[in-house]
């Protein structure tokens, strides 16, 4: 049973269809990618698996289970998240505060408890603590766990909101754009952290990404988007060289003149 | 960032634990408690009158001003219909102690009641407070601010159309139709209720400080927790919290169910206090006083709220000796620490702040 699967999803605003019959399946330790020019409706897709919209038509499973039409914080907590191509960071909390709402799931101890600072409280406080600042630590921020994260660098932020999504403890990690705005000793770096990420925390991966050199090295397989249709879909190299996908960056080929010949 | 992850160690940076052990400060807060008591008995006794009213008013504010700041500066939600819960708890704790109240009750019963009444108070304005979230959750900001405002509003109206109440069959049946089985709770209508008795003064200062200290500790407790976050990340970023596995409507309807509660027993101390009520003290101009205390002390600031209740109600009291210019230099006070301090007196941060420290490596 796939971790996550989307089936002939489509999704219309009025007579604007965002998305068509698009399917879908990551396995767990999967890293599948999902690119496509501006406005193809790579985020929508995200949205849509997320519960930010509904779709119009089709169905989506976590593990075999329908989640249409459950609410965002339902989806995630049963082991869907997310990060956002715009970054959200709860800009005025501290780094460490960011993981920690991450984790308010795992609480087990009562609002009660919270107020007389049970000792129920008082481990979970514990707990949730070492776990957030361990996963800090993995991503290089566990020495800044005070500053308030919109204080941090971009490429910072980026990570902060991987490691946010981490703590809520997914089953699949849907990151959108992670590298945008990076410069390329950054991209590297952030190459090596996802399949890293992907294989110590044992989730699978749909990544949204417009660097080509980073969706090439490591996704396994890849889906290509092109106004809210699946033009191609299949291992990195393949697609590349698909025809459909070089039209849809580049346009279609011109008869006589020489322009088609310098883009190639 | 290193080129390759760190590696994962569990005991890489721990945080260490807070230098104050939760026992230590919960047995503090029972002997601050205790320690009311005596001082309320010395209070009451050399204290000029004048001051310890407003002593008193300014206890009633500062738990109205932390419980507010719990669902505007804290939750985000901008409400301007505290006024309302106050009302709802003032009337609910004063129409049912004035009814009930006998002149023979012992020291004990008497504030046992006056305990029940007050808890009853806030848990009406709690209930409202679930009433007024569930519909107006879909709204934010300016809209948010419209739908509460309506709500206190309304809350003015119904007080000022209803004389009384009757609930039946809350007295045995009858053997006459002269002793109908229900009980008349007066409400007063427009023109207010009056005559509701007063507790020993002694007791007054307690219970108002009592509630204030339980407000302020469940609200900063609940804040600067785990759980609590999760208010904050609602004020921060809805998307965010939701995606993060935090239902928002649940964290917004939870803000106004314990920021109602509050108002209402504040309401109820102010109802027992001033031992009449007029519904049209509880119109909005008395909620946009409480955003005032909220917006000037810093929204999300516990003890820069707390800070500013303590000077708006006091600084009024001061001016009284300028008469006409009474208002007109408290309102270009306003302006003034507006215009060089937008973010309020402590913006976002607590007058004091224990900073947590990494634990040194074992």
């Amino acid at each position: 049973m796939p971790l996550l699967q989307l089936q002939n999803v489509t999704l219309q605003f009025g007579g604007l269809t965002a998305l068509r019959d698009f399917n879908f399946t990551l396995e767990s330790g999967e890293l599948v990618g999902l690119i496509g020019p501006n406005g193809a409706g790579k985020t929508t897709a995200f949205n849509v698996a997320t519960g930010v919209y509904r779709p119009t038509a089709g169905t989506i499973r976590i593990a075999g289970r329908a989640i249409i039409g459950l609410p965002p914080h339902r989806i995630n907590r049963l082991g869907l998240a997310r990060t956002f191509q715009n970054i959200r960071l709860f800009g005025g909390m501290s780094v460490l505060d960011n993981v920690m709402v991450g984790f308010t799931q795992l609480l087990t101890h009562g609002l009660t408890q919270t107020v007389l600072r049970l000792p129920r409280h008082l481990s979970d406080v514990r707990h949730c603590e070492s776990q957030a600042m361990e996963l800090l630590d993995t991503f290089g921020l566990a020495d800044r766990f005070e500053e308030p994260a919109a204080s941090l660098a971009y490429g910072d932020q980026r990570r902060l909101e991987i490691a946010r999504a981490l703590a809520t403890a997914p089953k699949v990690l849907l990151l959108d754009e992670p590298a945008a705005g990076m410069n390329p000793q950054e991209k590297v770096e952030l190459t090596q952290l996802i399949s890293v990420l992907r294989d110590r925390f044992r989730v699978g991966i749909w990544l949204i990404e417009h660097d080509m050199k980073l969706v090439m090295s490591i996704c396994q397989r890849v889906t290509v988007l092109d106004h809210g249709e699946t033009i191609a879909v299949g291992p990195p190299q393949s697609v590349q060289e698909n025809p459909k996908v070089i039209e849809a960056y580049l346009g279609e080929p011109m008869d006589a003149s020489g322009e088609t010949a310098a883009l190639a | 960032m290193p080129s390759s992850p760190p590696d994962h160690s569990p005991q890489a940076l721990s945080l260490a634990p807070p230098r104050i052990p939760a026992w230590v400060s919960n047995l503090g807060l029972l002997a601050l408690l205790v320690l009311l008591w005596p001082l309320a008995g010395a209070l009451n006794e050399n204290l000029n009158p004048y001051y310890f009213q407003i002593l008193i008013i300014i206890g009633i504010n500062v738990i109205m001003a932390t419980s507010l700041n719990l669902i505007n500066g804290i939750t985000g939600q901008f409400s301007l219909g505290h006024a309302g819960f106050m009302a709802v708890g003032a009337y609910g704790a004063g129409v049912v102690f004035k009814h009930y109240f006998s002149a023979g009750w012992s020291g004990w019963t008497e504030a046992g009641a006056f305990l029940g009444v007050l808890t009853l108070g806030g848990l009406l304005a709690a209930g409202s407070g679930l009433l007024v979230g569930i519909p107006t959750l879909r709204l934010g900001g300016d809209y948010l601010a419209i739908a509460t405002l309506g709500f206190g509003e309304i809350i003015v109206l119904v007080i000022e159309n209803t004389n009384y109440i009757r609930i039946p069959f809350t007295k045995p049946m009858p053997d006459t139709a002269a002793t109908p089985p229900w009980n008349v709770f007066d409400i007063g209508g427009a023109s207010g209720l009056h005559g509701i008795p007063q507790p020993q003064s002694a007791h007054y200062f307690f219970w108002t400080y009592g509630w204030v200290v339980i407000s302020v500790v469940t609200i900063w407790r609940l804040v600067y927790s785990p759980r609590g976050k999760a208010f904050l990340a609602v004020r921060e970023d809805e998307i965010a919290a939701r995606a993060v596995g935090i239902d928002t409507t649940r964290q917004k309807v939870l803000a106004f169910i314990l920021g109602g509660f509050f108002a209402g027993v504040a309401g109820g101390l102010s109802a027992m206090w001033n031992q009449n009520l007029d519904p049209a003290g509880f119109n909005f101009m008395k909620s946009i006083d409480y955003v005032v205390m909220v917006v000037l002390g810093g929204s999300g600031s516990i003890t820069g709220v707390i800070l500013a209740a303590v000077v708006l109600t006091w600084l009024p009291e001061q001016l009284r000796a300028i008469q006409q210019w009474r208002m007109v230099i408290y309102s270009l006070l306003l302006i003034v620490m507006m215009l060089i301090r937008p973010e309020g007196l402590l913006g976002r941060r607590e007058l004091w702040w224990t900073r947590r420290r990494i634990a040194p490596k074992t």
